[in-house]
């Protein structure tokens, strides 16, 4: 692990008319860190998470994909086409999975390869076979996703952002939806992409699996970071009050 | 019931349905057009396109068909719009459908899931590459039924073009009403034909909508 900025966001500020979601954050995500994010609903996490790769863009302040600000103000056509090239470098798991319902499985994962790396037909459904495999889902790579269980289908979804070779991954509650016998097989595989030294965001409930796989926890409030650091420090020994209130609640569950 | 004359201007009813089936499939072509180009002018990025796709809906189901019939087949001339009767029927009522049509479209569209582009676009698909490959397939399927209410509307309401003389099934029936005096024979074999279009189109509507739901 290097100590090289990866993420960097400065001062973000986001707003829906008057209300203030997010005020002045700063974050730097080094490259291979796993970074969780924790908080209680409405605090801004998603929101956070989704101006990372401008699905919400900020009302102001910068996000840095390495030496590449992905916020760039541009004319309506250069945005686009910035966004769309760095989006290809920014993976992104949802709470819903989001899979394709009229694609299979293999289609699921080489439509972005296949459109936007031009990858032939043969080299996409390696591709797609290599994915699947990482995700224990081989066998049903012709499979279409109303015939996978929750777990499987985010496992699959996992394996279409990572098709895509990102730098960065980010996960919005990818646990959440699942019936509790399904997370562990999810976590499993977030835990490995953590092994290989993936760069990755993570908004969660789950405090045990934060503290078990990420370098650092953000407690998030009312659109503010109100405390970070290692998960040593943030789930025994945390100092601010509101960060303590918080965990009471949610490790005692 | 007077069957012998049924039996007798059969074949001319026959020629008639075969009018209708002709100006129904040009009309819900034609409006299969506008609608997607009302659709997209609904859904744009620009306020401009949006306000033409907005007033197009609203003239069009705001008035009634047979007035733009009229308007285009007694009207265009003096505007120095010539058609036959034929052609100035089946442009009014493909336009009027159309408008029907753009809303059914924009519904369909709007009404798949917003995470289904945000997924798609979070790979870095472009905006017209998730319209494609992501939003329009699941769009489709959504918009299978409605569009067949649509058709089935227009199938009726391509009658309007009887006033304008286009020899179609309603046409034809007046007209044999006029020489016959009976009418209950006539509007019922206009009626039956018109049921078995409607019917047979109804069938192809749920054979598409259940091909459409395998997967
Ligand atoms: N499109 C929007 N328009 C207006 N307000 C919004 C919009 N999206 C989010 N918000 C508001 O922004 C605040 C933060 O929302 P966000 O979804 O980021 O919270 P969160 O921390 O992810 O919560 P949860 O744990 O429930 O997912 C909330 O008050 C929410 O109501
Ligand atoms: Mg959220």
């Amino acid at each position: 692990m290097t100590d090289q900025a990866f993420v960097t966001i400065r001062n973000a500020a986001k707003s829906y008319g008057a209300l203030e979601v997010l005020k002045d954050i700063n974050l730097t995500v080094n490259r291979g860190q796993i970074v969780a994010i924790i908080g209680p609903s409405g605090s801004g996490k998603s929101t956070l998470l989704r101006a990372i790769n401008e699905l919400d863009p900020l009302t102001s302040g910068e996000v840095w994909l390495e030496d590449v600000q992905i916020n760039k103000k541009l004319p309506h056509r250069q945005y686009e086409a910035h966004v769309n090239q760095v989006r290809q470098d920014i993976g992104m798991v949802f709470q819903h999975f989001n899979l394709f319902p009229h694609l299979t499985v293999r289609g699921n994962i080489t439509l972005a390869p296949r459109m936007l790396k031009g990858l032939s037909e043969a080299d996409a459904d390696k591709l797609a076979e290599e994915q699947l495999a990482k995700v224990g889902l081989s066998e049903k790579i012709d499979e279409y996703p109303s015939r996978l269980s929750g777990g499987q289908k985010q496992r699959v979804a996992i394996a279409r952002a990572l098709a895509m070779k990102p730098k960065v991954m980010l996960f919005d509650e990818a646990t959440s939806a699942l019936d509790p016998e399904l997370v562990e097989e999810v976590n499993l595989v977030m835990k490995q992409l953590a092994e290989e030294h993936m760069t990755m965001i993570i908004v969660t409930h789950e405090m045990d699996f934060a503290a078990s796989v990420c370098d650092r926890v953000l407690f998030m409030d009312q659109g503010v970071v109100v405390e970070e650091g290692p998960p040593s420090v943030i789930f025994h020994d945390p100092k601010e009050e509101r960060t303590r209130n918080f965990l009471r609640k949610h490790l005692s569950r | 019931m007077d069957t012998e004359l049924i039996l007798r201007v059969a074949p001319f009813f026959l020629e008639a349905a075969w009018v209708t089936i002709q100006l129904s499939v040009l009309t819900a072509l034609l409006g299969l057009g506008c609608g997607a180009l009302g659709a997209a002018a609904r859904l744009s990025r620009l306020a401009v396109f949006r306000w033409i796709g907005a007033v197009y809906v609203s003239l069009w189901r705001g008035t009634p068909a047979l007035i733009q019939v009229f308007i285009l087949y007694f009207g265009g001339p003096q505007i120095g719009i010539q058609l036959d009767s034929f052609a100035a029927g089946t442009i009014a009522l493909g336009v009027n459908i159309g408008a029907y049509m753009t809303e059914t479209i924009r519904g369909a569209i709007v009404s798949v899931d917003r995470g289904q582009a945000e997924a798609a676009r979070t790979l870095g698909l472009s905006r017209w590459q998730t319209m494609r490959k992501v939003v329009l397939p699941q769009a489709a399927r959504l918009m299978i039924r409605p569009l067949g209410v649509n058709i089935n509307a227009l199938i009726k309401g391509t009658a309007l073009v009887a006033p304008i003389s286009v020899v179609e099934l309603t046409y034809t029936a007046q007209r044999f009403i006029g020489s016959t005096y009976k009418p209950f024979e006539m509007f019922l074999v206009a009626g039956v034909l018109y049921m078995a279009i409607i019917y047979a189109v109804g069938h192809g509507i749920n054979w598409l909508d259940r091909r459409a739901r395998i997967v």
